[in-house]
């Protein structure tokens, strides 16, 4: 287990040859189908889903994509999506239901996409609208925030049964930076920000926002990827086995529950 | 009797809604949007709106329901649920106290029952004085209560926002209250009931990318900004200028996300029409 600082952890988090969505397909799934598009306007990159079979189960894959090279990267628009991904990771939720798949998300995005035309398009709504119906999905859910988990753009993809992070994984309201700018009027502030901003797994672990840590070497997950995906491999077989026992509206009951319970004030208070 | 206690409640709600209804200026009030000037008196008996130009003033959440709601049916929910600091932010608890202390609120939310038109109905107002209408784990904690309380009781919902999007001292428990509203109205809606999300300037952020979107009926106050980025972020970004008049209401109606953009005098009007068209369906 490595003990970086927060702003480390972000680093490492951030590092452009962390393992990406079609590494952990590739490491961890086999006969991938892409399905691409919202059904309504577009194909938006920055996501990318398909049916895979998870040691020989089928089960839906959806991950935010940030790329390698500067080709890839501007392709998937830096892995932040618009109003379409979110839309066609809902298509591809539903059909999950409909063919009683279990849903597996992966997490690495610096927020949704802050552009014009995502904002015509609904950013919000479409954000809204996963964050509700995945709270009712009668399938197994499980998130694993990879990399960087930032915004609404990270969690309308989180609304799991069981949240999963990387042990360098940061999962937060907005950027660090972001974060300094809205509060301090200052951006450079932003390794102070990640100190108090609770960002990291260890802390999320504490706070109840996450299930369970999948281990990194030291200095991050890039240095030894088929050791992290392992790991993760072990992780996910486990929480998977778990909640295939349970059945669909229990599991909705459940995530219902785990979710109403953020956020409540301490008996004592109220 | 139950009148003495209705007029009780009139009047408390009435005595609230004098401190919310202030707008900036001593007997001149400015507009920010015309620049004109207008008798205080003036402003305050159009709903706080600028009678020059219809201009929408920012109101607070208590004057909100005192315009809606029929006079003396007001009965607030869960009115002692703390404000919290479940990150133990350095300076956050002494904020709240100032925000408590300039508001007379003790969180951003304030959630009721009372009748529209003699309809009774759950109402829940963000107030953009309190931390800017920010979504906190208290604001997400009373929203979700009052959508219990009306999937419970088999009422209507409305909720009117005001935020700024997400309060940074809370992180990430300011992220989960977007789950976690949004789940509830998932419920909700399952038992064929109606939820009104009525949008007031600002509508952003986190609010924006939840409960505010899901609303079976949305209306917006006219001019209102609403959006999931800010502009200014947006502006960051494609390092252009944004077009006049981009996530206004009537640019949110345009493309499709709000039903109706609705003057604040006609709100209470159009309100109590659309309970009484959801009359059957709304009470099974």
């Amino acid at each position: 287990m490595s003990r970086l600082t927060a702003a480390e952890r972000v680093a490492a988090a951030r590092h452009p040859q962390r393992p990406n969505i079609t590494d952990t397909i590739g490491a961890l799934f086999t006969d991938f189908f892409e399905q691409k598009g919202d059904r309504l306007c577009r194909e938006d990159p920055a996501i990318l889903g398909g049916i895979a079979l998870y040691h020989g189960r089928p089960v839906t894959v959806i991950g935010t994509r940030k790329g390698k090279t500067a080709e890839e990267s501007i392709r998937c628009n830096f892995g932040m999506p618009g109003p379409e991904g979110y839309r066609k990771a809902l298509r591809l939720m539903r059909q999950a239901e409909k063919f009683r798949r279990p849903v597996l998300t992966f997490i690495d995005t610096s927020g949704a996409y802050p552009g014009l035309e995502a904002e015509a398009r609904g950013q919000g709504e479409a954000i809204a609208r996963n964050l509700m119906e995945m709270s009712r999905l009668t399938v197994p859910v499980i998130a694993v925030i990879t990399g960087e988990g930032n915004s609404g753009g990270a969690l309308a993809l989180g609304v799991a049964d069981r949240v999963l992070m990387l042990e360098n994984a940061v999962y937060a309201i907005l950027s660090p930076e972001g974060f300094a700018s809205i509060l301090w009027k200052d951006a450079a502030r932003h390794a102070e920000a990640c100190d108090l901003m609770k960002l990291t797994a260890p802390d999320l672990l504490a706070l109840g926002i996450v299930d369970d840590v999948v281990p990194e070497p030291e200095g991050g997950a890039h240095l030894a990827p088929e050791l992290v995906f392992q790991e993760l491999d072990r992780a996910l077989s486990r929480h998977l086995a778990a909640l295939l026992k349970e059945s669909g509206g229990s599991l909705a009951e459940k995530r219902y529950q785990k979710f109403r319970k953020m956020g409540v004030p301490p008996k004592e208070e109220s | 009797m139950s009148s003495i206690f209705a007029k009780r409640r009139a009047r408390l709600l009435a005595m609230k809604a004098i401190r919310d209804s202030y707008v900036p200026g001593d007997q001149l009030v400015a507009c920010p949007k015309c620049g004109g000037e207008s008798q205080r008196k003036d402003v305050a008996g159009n709903l706080s709106v600028c009678p020059l130009c219809g201009y929408h003033f920012p109101i607070g959440a208590y004057y909100r329901l005192s315009t809606i709601l029929d006079p003396g049916s007001f009965r607030e929910l869960n009115e002692k649920l703390p404000a919290a600091d479940p990150l133990s932010f350095p300076g956050y608890r002494e904020k709240q106290r100032l925000a408590q202390r300039k508001t007379g609120l003790t969180e951003a939310a304030v959630t009721a029952t009372g009748t529209i038109g003699g309809r009774k109905c759950v109402a829940g107002v963000l107030d953009s004085r309190f931390f800017m209408g920010s979504m906190s784990a208290a604001v997400g904690e009373k929203i979700t209560l009052a959508i219990e309380y009306a999937a419970k009781n088999k009422l209507p919902l409305i909720l009117f926002s005001a935020s700024g999007g997400a309060r940074m001292q809370e992180g990430i428990l300011s992220l989960m209250q977007m789950a976690k509203t949004s789940a509830a109205l998932a419920r909700f809606s399952e038992k064929g009931l109606l939820y009104i999300s009525v949008l007031t300037d600002p509508t952003t952020g986190g609010v924006t990318a939840s409960f505010a979107s899901l609303g079976d009926i949305i209306l917006a106050e006219p001019g209102a900004l609403i959006g999931f980025a800010g502009p200014r972020v947006i502006q960051q970004t494609i390092g252009e200028t944004l077009p006049e008049g981009f996530q206004r209401a009537e640019y949110q109606e345009e493309h499709g996300f709000v039903d109706a953009v609705v003057p604040r005098g006609e709100l209470r009007e159009t309100l109590s029409r659309l309970l009484r068209l959801h009359e059957k369906g709304g009470r099974p």
